[in-house]
């Protein structure tokens, strides 16, 4: 994952990007969106390390969040104070949810030591947002399975599955908002 | 899925936000919240008769200032607490602080010169059983639509964030209610209007961490 984590992307650079996506850039979006991941796992890993089986997941949880709540960024402010508040506050989230997790399965310790170990966090994950996928509406799962497993653009899925192009826009953006929503659910 | 994956979705879809969603919502939100407010005053108390001759009493207006104070600050804070990154800083507190710090001082002052009968009276005025909870009846249908406006938000501190709420709708209840209100001293508003706030503001507290997680 730590493939294009070289160059750590100013914050001039992440605000023009980000700027820029919010106006309507889909591809400075993209990069706004890919450096975040960096700057996200770099935060997790360091704030997590007891935990480090979350930090995908939860560099996953925050981007949805990101994206999810953008219109809330405050463009007189760094976009880093923002995206590190998000951060933050997701990680306390994780961390006040396991707290409780932990309390109400506290008997289980000596069982649960004895399960095999988590499998290689991707792996999971993908696992977990494949079976939430499964429980979306059929438009917005095609939608967002056409630009995920084969990188179709708008149109190339629009031509695929027959939909019109804002039909499949509207399929991805509703299917993401529920997705989320069902990754909150889960999580809660 | 991996993350490259997520990344390629989220920014695949329409990624353009409209300007100014957020205020319009807290200013759809007030208004409505406003409006319910008013309609249960007008409908289960009504406006006092005597209005036009109270508006002439500077204690009318200490009434309406000290509600007007709290408003500010509770809409400032609601407005900061919502965003990520946004520091509450110090005009929300401080707007907080004076205008009670300057009607206790009132208060304090009119009963030093009041014989202890008199305190009473003034403490306790003809309505103050069910003062400060017409305050919090009045407040309940703007705590719901200012919590609404602030779901539509990110706050990351949520008690606080609640507490703003809180204090927001109670701050303009208080207000809706002083066109009913009959009352005109400093030490029954100091005394019954601050608990008439802090109900909802209490509230609002208790209920951040509940309704208001993203």
């Amino acid at each position: 994952m730590e493939r294009h984590g070289g160059e750590k992307m100013s914050e001039e650079e992440l605000r023009r990007r980000l700027l820029s996506g919010l106006s309507g850039d889909n591809r400075a979006y993209h990069a706004f969106l890919e450096a975040t991941g960096d700057l996200l796992r770099r935060y997790f890993h360091r704030r997590l390390v007891s935990l480090p089986d979350e930090v995908e997941d939860l560099v996953q949880d925050s981007l949805l969040a990101i994206h999810d709540k953008r219109k809330t960024y405050d463009p007189a402010l760094p976009v880093t104070a923002w995206l590190y508040a998000i951060a933050r506050y997701k990680r306390a989230d994780l961390l006040r949810r396991r707290q409780r997790w932990e309390q109400r399965t506290d008997s289980l310790d000596k069982e649960t030591a004895l399960e095999p170990s988590a499998p290689e966090h991707d792996e999971m994950a993908g696992r977990d947002l494949d079976r939430l996928l499964a429980r979306l509406p059929e438009r917005q799962r095609m939608a967002i399975r056409h630009m995920k497993l084969e990188g179709l653009s708008v149109a190339e899925t629009a031509q695929r599955t027959g939909m019109s192009e804002s039909a499949v826009k509207v399929g991805v953006h509703r299917g993401l908002k529920a997705l989320s929503k069902l990754i909150q659910g889960q999580n809660a | 899925m991996k993350t490259d994956e997520l990344v390629s979705l989220l920014a695949a879809g329409e990624v353009a936000v409209p300007r100014r969603t957020l205020p319009s919502r807290l200013a759809l939100a007030t208004a409505a919240g406003l409006l319910a407010s008013t309609a249960l005053m007008l409908g289960l108390l009504g406006i006092r008769s005597d209005l036009p001759q109270a508006a002439m009493d500077p204690m009318f207006w200490v009434k309406i200032g000290f509600a007007g104070l709290l408003i500010v600050a509770g809409l400032v804070a609601t407005w900061r607490l919502g965003r990520p990154g946004v520091k509450l800083g110090r005009l929300p507190p401080s707007t907080t602080a004076m205008p009670v710090l300057l009607l206790w001082m009132l208060a304090l002052a009119s009963l030093g010169q009041a014989t202890p009968s008199q305190r009473v009276t003034l403490l306790l005025g003809e309505t103050w059983s069910s003062c400060a909870f017409l305050i919090a009846l009045l407040a309940a249908p703007l705590l719901a639509s200012t919590l609404w406006a602030m779901r539509g938000m990110a706050p990351t501190r949520l008690r606080l964030a609640g507490a703003a709420a809180g204090l927001f709708s109670g701050s303009l209840a208080a207000l809706v209610y002083s066109l009913h209100c009959p009352e005109m001293t400093a030490p029954f508003i100091a005394l019954w209007y601050l608990l008439g706030v802090a109900i909802p503001t209490t509230l609002g507290t208790w209920l951040g961490p509940r309704l208001l997680r993203w």
